[in-house]
């Protein structure tokens, strides 16, 4: 066993502004040592620790995919001192990358279910990297409808807009973008918040369904009722979380809801789950 | 399991035999107190101790500790690489160590030694450590070691035990690594004695105890929801000094610490008692208030470590919280709310 402290070096291979406002960027990396990439073999919902020399790590869903080779991909908000320092970074420059990080969406579970994906804002990251992994030709056929809810606060804010397209023409997954507002007289997408389009236009909940939440707190507060009118079962409805991380390994403790913490047993929980820890996220 | 005898003077003979293949860590007096340091030539341990202020864990797990160095130096190739901080892992000896704080190490160890993952630190200076425990016969007030899983004699963690019987001691080998440590030594002489001859009496001098039958049935949200944390939290200045004193708190911060165009990764004791351990960037904190914090620490304590490892609970009962918070928070009375709350909800559902 290695040292799980230390990260991999990588190289940014490529820097793109996502959004409007120019906050979030999406760094795309590769690694370094050979063998490397294969050692971070990761399922879609994992998240890694980016690693800055002299400014020190943060925590961040996995973007890419695992069907997607040769590179990894993180989409970051500009926040606090490592992902500030990190948007000033350009092509080129060495970093280092930790993981890959915490378990995934119960793929497993869910094959032969449909599945609903919620996503709201900049936590579209790991719900990018399992639609890619769902639309894979390999893939595809292992699942059941699928049908994506996305939302943002505006059309300049949506990530991955060529991805999102594309989507939108295919047959085989129903996409229903939406945004808080727009003066844009263009967009011929929904307008409004996720958790109202998300009753207007999921499918309801049985036995073969499942729905995947990842959204700012707000979202998932007001999104959780809708789905429980839909008929999604508490452990039939999978969330991400997030906290405050150091090791992302389950050891330096501050992560922990209950006895469960963030970075090792999730950061992917069932809604029963969490029922069943104090909310501390 | 043979039974070593050891007169005062060859004591010391064998502490300075040990000197020669290990690195040597005792109790001595310091200002008001005493604490865990390595001796040097001719310092012996002074064993006029109760307990130390601080727990002897820093030696396994220090307040600070280098992870990786690097250069910032673009001109440099390996620029930005992070690289193995230097380690010493040659063997040493904790000679002395109570047997509650050699508990304490033995719970620890199921947070940096797991099936996924091994913390390479921890475990580096662990496996370099063996643990000679000196068995306690004057106990403090505060002590609760008895009923916390543990005892003055309690054999767990040590590889050594002694007992100090006035003129001479009586060494107990627990493990081959303790047998090689006697040898070392020289001191190799049996006994015809009953070793646990005084266990009995120091066990009766305990005085306090904690009831914690009743932790594990009970349900975590009611416990996390019980009315008394406003009041046991009411007096808390969030300072921290609990976690630090306590030799089972094991959390740590990673930082980058960067002088010139050098810097180092490396990681410092942390405290669930101070507001910054879980703050988001957003500034949102899931444990924002006092309550919260006071709350966590003894739930991880009391409840979460007792239904996540099934070993009890992760105190020992070496009273240090007790003694060095400046508001008197109680652990023993806080265990006794708990326990005490935990069998309420139980009548509550009739069962």
């Amino acid at each position: 066993m290695g040292n799980p402290y230390l990260p991999y070096p990588v190289r940014i291979d490529d820097i793109v502004v996502e959004s409007e406002d120019r906050n979030l960027k999406t760094f795309k990396f590769v690694f370094l040592n050979p063998g490397d990439e294969g050692k971070f073999a990761y399922r879609a919902g994992q998240f890694a620790e980016l690693s800055i020399a002299g400014k020190g790590e943060i925590p961040i869903g996995i973007a890419s995919s695992p069907v997607e080779k040769g590179f990894i991909k993180f989409t970051v908000n500009k926040a606090g001192l490592v992902t500030s320092h990190l948007h000033q970074m350009k092509v080129g420059d060495i970093m280092g990358i930790r993981g890959p990080l915490g378990n995934a969406y119960p793929w497993e579970t869910l094959e032969g279910k449909n599945i609903l994906i919620v996503g709201g804002g900049f936590a579209f990251t790991t719900l990018r990297s399992s639609i890619i992994f769902l639309l894979d030709p390999a893939n595809r056929p292992k699942y059941n409808k699928i049908t994506v809810i996305y939302g943002a606060r505006s059309p300049g804010m949506l990530l991955y807009k060529d991805e999102l397209i594309e989507w939108e023409k295919r047959d085989d997954i129903d996409m229903h973008i939406t945004v808080d507002g727009t003066n844009d007289s263009d967009w011929k997408y929904n307008v409004g918040f996720v958790p109202p389009i998300t009753e207007q236009k999921a499918p309801h909940g049985d036995a073969d369904s499942y729905a995947i939440v990842c959204g700012p707190p707000i979202m998932i507060k007001f999104t959780q009722p809708v789905l429980e009118k839909l008929g999604y079962d508490h452990d039939h409805i999978i969330l991400s979380l997030e906290n405050r991380m150091k090791c992302g390994i389950g050891i330096c403790g501050r992560c922990n809801i209950g006895r469960e913490l963030v970075c090792k047993d999730g950061p992917v929980f069932t809604l029963t789950q969490i029922n069943q820890t104090p909310r501390e996220y | 399991m043979t039974v070593i005898t050891i007169t005062k003077t060859e004591l010391s003979d064998g502490l300075a035999a040990l000197r020669k293949g290990y690195k040597l860590f005792g109790p001595v007096a310091e200002k008001s107190s005493y604490t865990f340091r390595e001796l040097e030539k001719d310092r012996d341990p002074d064993f006029s101790y109760q307990n130390t202020r601080l727990s002897p864990k820093g030696i396994v797990f220090p307040q600070s500790e280098d992870m990786f160095t690097y250069t910032l130096d673009s001109t440099r190739e390996d620029a930005h690489f992070l690289k193995e901080a230097p380690k010493d892992y040659s063997p040493r000896v904790i000679f002395g160590i109570r047997p509650c704080d050699a508990k304490a190490v033995s719970l620890t160890r199921m947070n940096f030694d797991t099936r996924a993952y091994r913390d390479p630190y921890w475990m580096g200076l662990f496996e370099a450590t063996t643990f000679v425990g000196m068995a306690c016969d004057t106990p403090c007030q505060t002590c609760f070691c008895t009923t916390a899983g543990c005892g003055p004699y309690h054999e767990e963690g040590l590889d050594v035990l002694i007992s100090d019987r006035g003129d001479h001691y009586l060494a107990k080998p627990l493990s081959e690594k303790g047998r090689q440590l006697l040898a070392v030594a020289g001191w190799l002489k049996p006994a015809e004695a009953d070793f646990d001859k005084n266990k009995a009496a120091a066990e009766a001098k305990i005085g306090s105890s904690v009831a914690t039958d009743r932790l594990a049935s009970a349900d975590t949200l009611a416990l996390y929801g019980a009315d008394f944390w406003e009041d046991i939290s009411f007096a808390c200045i969030n300072c921290g000094t609990c976690t630090f004193v306590c030799p089972t708190c094991w959390c740590f911060d990673i930082q980058d610490e960067v002088h010139g165009k050098t810097g180092k990764r490396a990681r410092n004791w942390d405290s669930c008692m101070f507001p910054i351990f879980t703050i988001h960037t957003t500034g949102h904190n899931p444990r924002g208030t006092k309550l919260h914090r006071v709350r966590q620490r003894f739930m991880h304590k009391l409840k979460y470590f007792v239904d996540k490892y099934e070993a009890g609970i992760m105190c020992v009962g070496c009273g240090r919280c007790i003694r060095a918070c400046p508001v008197n928070i109680d652990i023993r009375n806080v265990c006794g709310l708990m326990n005490s709350r935990a069998a309420e909800n139980v009548c509550a559902e009739g069962k």
